[in-house]
């Protein structure tokens, strides 16, 4: 008996339908993701529980890289930029630094400031390129007695006086300790007692008190 | 869906009596190699993106100009001394430091939690307050870790101190002749 023949089917797949999926996720990633922006100062941030994300208006930020170097750099939006100039133009006045207005507006478009007081003339003079982390020393900030900090901070306090600042500071992993304290000195000098710490997320080890806490749904203490 | 009419097509066989038909040919694409591209995309795409902000942790500090009668005093009992060194070494006292350094012992980033939730069991609430005194070779990793540990074992009252000299100079003969510790946790 001849076997009934079974035609040969054609082992391609359509591959249509797995290409429209493909560019759909394609698409939505492209649209949903947000480059890092390029940090003026390259900072590796420690991890922590904290679950608070980082505020982005009226923003201080105190940087402190991997060689202990002190930038200050201040928000983006218009009126962080302002409250820059009137940082500056504080610092200026009570330190006498004979700034020009084109100095001051160079400043404030700076990325950060990062050169101590007796040469932010020259800083202002420099392009945007020119100012990296490698090139600039950093605020000093060596001890209680040379503490240039204290100056700046006392510049940011009055320039936010009556309104609410965020003051982050964000310190590199290597960093040590005493640069670190410095900033600290010169936070308490001008009576600024609360900050933030930027850091990176991290799961909260299992079995511990906070752990638990989060678990049976308690809200968190900030 | 990828394909298109193309009868007719082929505009060269001729068209007569007894003339084989041109074969049809099939439009249909490969789309393979698309696919691949797409995910190739994907791909870079999911690892580019920044999923996680970054966070802030909060911290108050205290007022150094304050007079020491409105300080509120530690009681000796309910202290936890954590001290800071170089290289992720952590040592640890409770209460006040014995001249002879008994009570000195060392410790690391993993054990050191199980120190202080020990620590919080045998004492009372209201006593209980971890100083944290970072000597000058540790690292502003190091400082955070030992404050997320505060928050992970939700302790109160804690506190930044500055170290004192007897302090650095036990961590340092510590160091010296100590055991390698293990690497941080963290």
């Amino acid at each position: 008996m001849a076997r009934p023949k079974i035609p040969r089917k054609s082992t391609s797949v359509d591959m249509t339908a797995m290409c429209d999926v493909a560019f759909l996720l394609l698409s939505f990633f492209i649209l949903t993701t947000k480059f890092k922006p390029s940090e003026a100062v390259p900072v590796e941030t420690p991890n922590s529980v904290a679950a608070k994300i980082a505020p982005e208006k009226d923003v201080v930020m105190i940087s402190l890289n991997k060689d202990g170097k002190v930038f200050l750099s201040t928000g983006d939006n218009t009126s962080d930029k302002q409250k820059k100039h009137d940082i500056i133009a504080s610092v200026n006045e009570s330190r006498g630094l004979g700034l020009s207005t084109t100095d001051i507006d160079a400043l404030v478009k700076a990325p950060f400031i990062g050169v101590p007081l007796a040469q932010l003339s020259q800083q202002a003079r420099l392009k945007t390129e020119q100012m990296t982390a490698l090139t600039l020393p950093g605020i000093p900030c060596k001890d209680t007695a040379n503490n240039e900090m204290i100056d700046w901070m006392r510049a940011v306090s009055d320039a936010y006086q009556g309104t609410k600042v965020n003051l982050l500071l964000k310190g590199d992993n290597v960093a040590k300790y005493p640069s670190f304290k410095n900033v600290l000195t010169a936070f308490k000098k001008n009576k600024l007692f609360k900050f933030q710490m930027v850091t990176n997320p991290e799961s909260v080890p299992q079995g511990t008190e906070l752990w638990k806490a989060n678990m049976s749904g308690k809200a968190r203490e900030e | 869906m990828a394909e298109m009419d193309t009868s007719g097509g082929g505009g060269k066989h001729k068209k007569g009596p007894g003339v084989k038909k041109g074969k049809k040919m099939s439009t249909r694409v490969d789309l393979t190699p698309m696919v691949d591209l797409g995910f190739l995309l994907i791909t870079f795409f999911i690892f580019t993106t920044t999923m996680s902000q970054p966070t802030a942790m909060k911290l108050n500090l205290p007022d150094d100009t304050a007079t020491p009668e409105e300080q509120n005093k530690a009681k000796e009992s309910g202290a936890l001394t954590i001290l800071l060194g170089k290289d992720n070494h952590v040592f640890y006292y409770e209460g006040i430091l014995a001249p002879d350094g008994s009570n000195f012992k060392s410790s690391n980033f993993k054990e050191i939690r199980d120190e202080i939730i020990h620590k919080k069991q045998t004492t009372d609430t209201a006593d209980l307050v971890v100083v944290i005194k970072p000597n000058d070779e540790s690292n502003y990793k190091n400082v955070i870790d030992i404050l997320d540990e505060m928050s992970i074992n939700v302790i109160k009252r804690y506190a930044l101190v500055d170290i004192s000299p007897i302090e650095d100079q036990m961590i340092k003969a510590t160091e010296g002749g100590g055991t390698a510790p293990a690497t941080s946790g963290q």
